[in-house]
């Protein structure tokens, strides 16, 4: 199995006015291709840290973070952009839709900053929108639609540029219980798919959709196993 | 991103807050405004200037020999040991030469009528009246035959016939001026004054007449040319000096002074042009305050939109294509504001023309500079905030509330 992430001694340390967090005091993880990893924790945790560093949202004060066989630490900003946009798929809890922006272009968004390759937008938006079960819905703004349907909007922007890892951050936080659960089934399928998924929470039945469970306390990670279904 | 999508992107945040990019761009559209119709009536009262110097005689060369001393003066002693009639015929032939005249003054007495008066009779030729765009009033104007036979004829001013001949028809009359008699046949059209001078106190003489019978001399004090046009002036002031010292020996240019009229036209139309750019620029400080306002529009809209800034980030824009959507935006914003002013500024100076009775010219090359200003405007006010934007740390703008 071909290792997509791998974080060696991650440490990152913020500080908020005078008081110095430790947010990540030195992760080893390594994840393959095809992981659908869970990762829990308090807030606090570090697990918010470590998401935006595997995300390329945010640098390591220190470690190695292999992504896709390249090493992230030390990239700059254009770098850093250019790795989000072709390897890592963002769903975030509250959906983050552009507003007043159609779902067929809010999908369409990845493409635009994707440099070097020509394809067609709206086509591969709407493919993209159809995977996701919203092919009726092209032309809807986010607040015409319900919070499923804008988190599967999201999904689909996630998935449009065909990355390998999709980071989903407390992405059913704002879902009932039904659409939850209909989320997490396109994560399945997605995972079933081929697609590495690493999915941030802190609810336990959200984690059980994963296969392996990662559990931070402290900037640390304090247990790493498989789900036992 | 590509730059039909930025402009797209652009117009459609643009149009989505209405009525603040209005009010942004309300500054841009004045300043604009502001530029072109202050431009346009300085170009106006210039026009205007112009043709009221034009009117009083504008293409108009006066030629004297000797040149000006350092006070200001002529020198004259050795004016009117240099020009002669023979230069007149010599001048006439160059290009662009509509009218020419010599001019010889003698001063002296004019007694007729009922009483006398003190004047000063000018020598000329009839193309004088040609020159200096008069008319008569009444009677006819000495003619070649005149000249050739130094007639004693004369063409008299308002004033003179005022003073000689009240409520009397002076055409036909005889006066002497000196002990030489003179016959009236002609008045000419009153003028009025002229920077405090009496211009109808004159008496018109053939040039012939003056210097044989009155100087004695065969030297004329000095001649007077018109121009087909103003622009030529030069050309032909060039041109007149030239011949003059070709056909003088022992002199050279600064042995004759060649004025024209266009000096003084010059001085009024510089001090209406600094006018004009002293307004033009008052006009272009509400350009810069509306550039400020765009500015200040665009800090406030990349504030409320943060969030969005950090959604684009996640999905992989680069600094870049930040700083090119806000930047954009901003240009857009301005050039918009640009064109509706410019616009604007049409219907003004409609008005001011066929409504408010104000010249003003509409001067194209302001419109695309105005434009061009413009666009800068919304490049160097738009910058900082666009930088602002693309230098946004991804994880807190997409934290941001």
């Amino acid at each position: 199995m071909k290792t997509l992430i791998k974080l060696t001694s991650i440490v990152k340390t913020y500080r908020m006015g005078d008081v110095i967090v430790n947010a990540l005091r030195g992760v080893d993880v390594v994840i393959n291709e095809g992981e659908f990893v869970a990762v829990m924790g308090a807030s606090g945790s570090g697990k918010s840290t470590m998401m935006n560093v595997i995300g390329c949202l945010d640098l390591p004060d220190s470690g190695s973070f292999m992504l896709d066989g390249k090493e992230v630490f030390g990239m700059n900003r254009r770098n850093l952009a250019d790795l989000r946009n072709t390897k890592i798929g963002f769903v975030f809890q509250n959906f983050s839709l552009l507003a007043r922006t159609t779902a067929l272009e809010n999908v369409e968004l990845p493409m635009h900053y994707r440099h070097g390759k020509k394809m067609d937008y709206r086509a591969a938006a709407r493919a993209a929108l159809e995977k996701v079960g919203l092919g009726e819905r092209l032309d809807h703004m986010p607040n015409q639609l319900s919070g499923g349907q804008q988190q599967r909007v999201a999904i689909a922007r996630a998935i449009v540029n065909d990355p390998p890892l999709i980071l989903a951050d407390e992405p059913t936080g704002a879902l009932d219980t039904q659409t939850s659960a209909e989320v997490m089934q396109l994560f399945i399928d997605l995972n079933n798919n081929g697609k590495t998924i690493v999915l941030v929470t802190h609810e336990p039945e959200i984690a059980a959709y994963a296969k392996r469970l990662i559990r931070m306390r402290d900037g640390l990670i304090i247990s790493d196993e498989p789900v036992v279904k | 991103m590509r730059t039909s999508g930025l402009i797209k992107t652009a117009c459609k945040s643009i149009l989505r807050n209405r009525v603040r990019s209005f009010l942004t761009m309300l500054g841009i559209i004045i300043g604009v405004a502001s530029v072109i119709v202050m431009v346009a009536i300085g170009e106006g009262a210039q026009l205007q200037i112009r043709q009221q110097i034009e009117a009083m005689g504008t293409n108009v060369l006066t030629v004297r020999a000797g040149s000006m001393s350092a006070r200001g003066g002529v020198r004259t002693n050795v004016a009117r040991r240099i020009l002669t009639l023979q230069d007149i015929e010599r001048l006439r032939v160059l290009p662009g030469i509509v009218a020419i005249s010599p001019v010889s003054r003698a001063s002296g007495r004019i007694v007729g009528g009922i009483g006398n008066w003190q004047t000063t009779a000018m020598g000329v030729t009839d193309d004088f009246l040609v020159i200096r765009d008069w008319e008569l009033d009444d009677g006819v104007m000495f003619t070649d035959q005149d000249i050739r036979s130094a007639g004693k004829v004369a063409v008299i001013g308002k004033t003179v016939a005022d003073e000689l001949f009240p409520n009397i028809d002076p055409i036909g009359a005889s006066v002497r001026i000196g002990t030489m008699p003179v016959r009236i046949i002609g008045l000419l059209r009153e003028r009025g004054q002229n920077m405090g001078d009496d211009q109808d106190d004159i008496v018109l003489l053939p040039v012939t007449t003056v210097m044989q019978r009155m100087s004695g001399t065969r030297f004329i004090d000095q001649i007077m040319i018109s121009t087909e046009t103003m622009d030529i002036i030069p050309d032909v002031q060039g041109a007149v000096l030239a011949t003059l010292v070709a056909s003088h020996r022992g002199t050279n240019e600064d042995s004759f002074n060649v004025r024209s009229q266009s000096e003084i036209m010059e001085r009024a139309t510089e001090t209406s042009r600094t006018m004009t750019a002293l307004l033009a620029a008052i006009a272009g400080v509400s350009l810069v305050v509306g550039g400020i306002g765009i500015m200040n529009i665009m800090l406030v809209s990349v504030t409320e939109r943060t969030r969005e800034i950090g959604i684009r980030m996640a999905v992989g824009a680069r600094e870049r294509d930040i700083l090119m959507q806000f930047l954009i935006e901003s240009i857009v914003l301005s050039v918009m504001g640009g064109v509706i002013g410019v616009a604007l500024s049409v219907v003004l100076i409609y008005v001011m023309n066929d409504v408010a009775g104000i010249a003003a010219v509409f001067e194209p090359a302001t419109v695309l500079m105005s434009l061009a200003f413009s666009g800068f405007v919304g490049v160097f006010f738009g910058f900082y905030p666009a930088r602002k934007a693309a230098r946004l740390n991804p994880i807190q703008a997409l934290r941001f509330e």
